[in-house]
């Protein structure tokens, strides 16, 4: 037996109890925290599926930004950490048949008879020098450069709506009105003062 | 060996605990955006595991894609969420009801 199989049911045990601790955690730090570890982890089993640029990607751009944000937005808030389990025990039984009865009908569709190795096939395997982000970058920058341009848009997009909603203004700094800066007029600033013309002393 | 459905299972399990998730935490937007990011991610589980046993890297470029919506919504729903805390001081989900009034 390989290492693989073994490897693979390490991580997606801890990947699935990291997860069931998300949302089941009361304190939401540690829910961010158990969520970069199912990022970290989740990483590690896109290793084993030979994808190597999106497994670092994804450490880098979730772990290292996104969760960081996260972990800001709970500490600059001012919120209680000791909520009541009300919530939590009154929409257990509808939220756990529900999260059950989709997980059994996605496991019978998914299942090895529909998805199993004798139907898709051993996995191509790669020569020693295959760079996966060079495959990659030749598929992005060429078949798909303009939905490329358009995420690049989304993300310009994004900045821009976070910096407007969260802005605060102060009545009391200093701003250009461009409107204002346009429809001045000459004698908004000069005045023309007609004098007799004196003579040189 | 490791089959195709062995990760997609992985990924049907992710999606359902997440799911639970989103009944489960009324208490707390924040937790609500994370299991919406586990989500995400289970999503992106399936397509990269179609794109290995498949030998097609398009489905790579799919979770590039959405890894890049994903972030943006992150930063949009975050600051919707400070600007909520700012005006009810509360994220519980309960309480959001104004427009029900």
């Amino acid at each position: 037996m390989s290492i693989e199989p073994i490897l693979f049911y390490i991580f997606s045990t801890i990947l699935v109890l990291a997860s069931a601790a998300v949302v089941t955690v009361r304190n939401p730090v540690y829910a961010a925290l158990c969520l970069v570890l199912a990022f970290f982890t989740c990483a590690a089993v896109w290793l084993l599926l030979e994808a190597e640029f999106l497994a670092l990607v994804l450490v880098l751009v979730y772990v290292g930004a996104v969760m960081v944000l996260f972990l800001f937005v709970i500490m600059m808030l001012d919120i209680n950490l000791t909520p009541s389990k009300e919530g939590f025990i009154k929409y257990l039984p509808a939220g756990g048949f529900v999260a059950l009865l989709i997980l059994i009908e996605m496991s019978v569709v998914l299942g090895p008879e529909n998805f199993g190795i004798d139907i898709t096939g051993e996995p191509l395997k790669h020569a020693a020098d295959y760079s996966n982000t060079k495959d990659l970058g030749a598929t992005l920058y060429t078949e798909y450069a303009y939905p490329f341009e358009i995420a690049g848009a989304l993300l310009l997009l994004a900045i821009v709506a976070a910096i407007a909603l969260t802005m605060r203004r102060r009545p009391d700094s200093k701003y250009q009105d461009p409107a204002e800066q346009v429809a001045v007029r000459r004698n908004d600033r000069v005045r023309m003062v007609k004098m007799a013309a004196e003579k040189k002393q | 060996m490791i089959e195709l459905s062995d990760f997609l299972i992985l990924g049907a399990i992710l999606f359902c605990i997440s799911l639970a998730g989103i009944f489960l935490n009324r208490k707390n937007v924040i937790i609500l955006l994370m299991a919406i990011e586990l989500m995400l991610l289970a999503v992106n589980m399936n397509f990269v595991a179609f794109s290995h046993y498949l030998g097609n890297v398009d489905g790579q470029i799919f979770v590039f894609f959405i890894l890049t919506v994903a972030a943006a919504e992150a930063a949009i729903g975050l600051a919707i969420l400070i600007l909520l805390f700012r005006t009810k001081r509360t994220i519980n989900v309960d309480r959001l009801d104004s427009l029900k009034h």
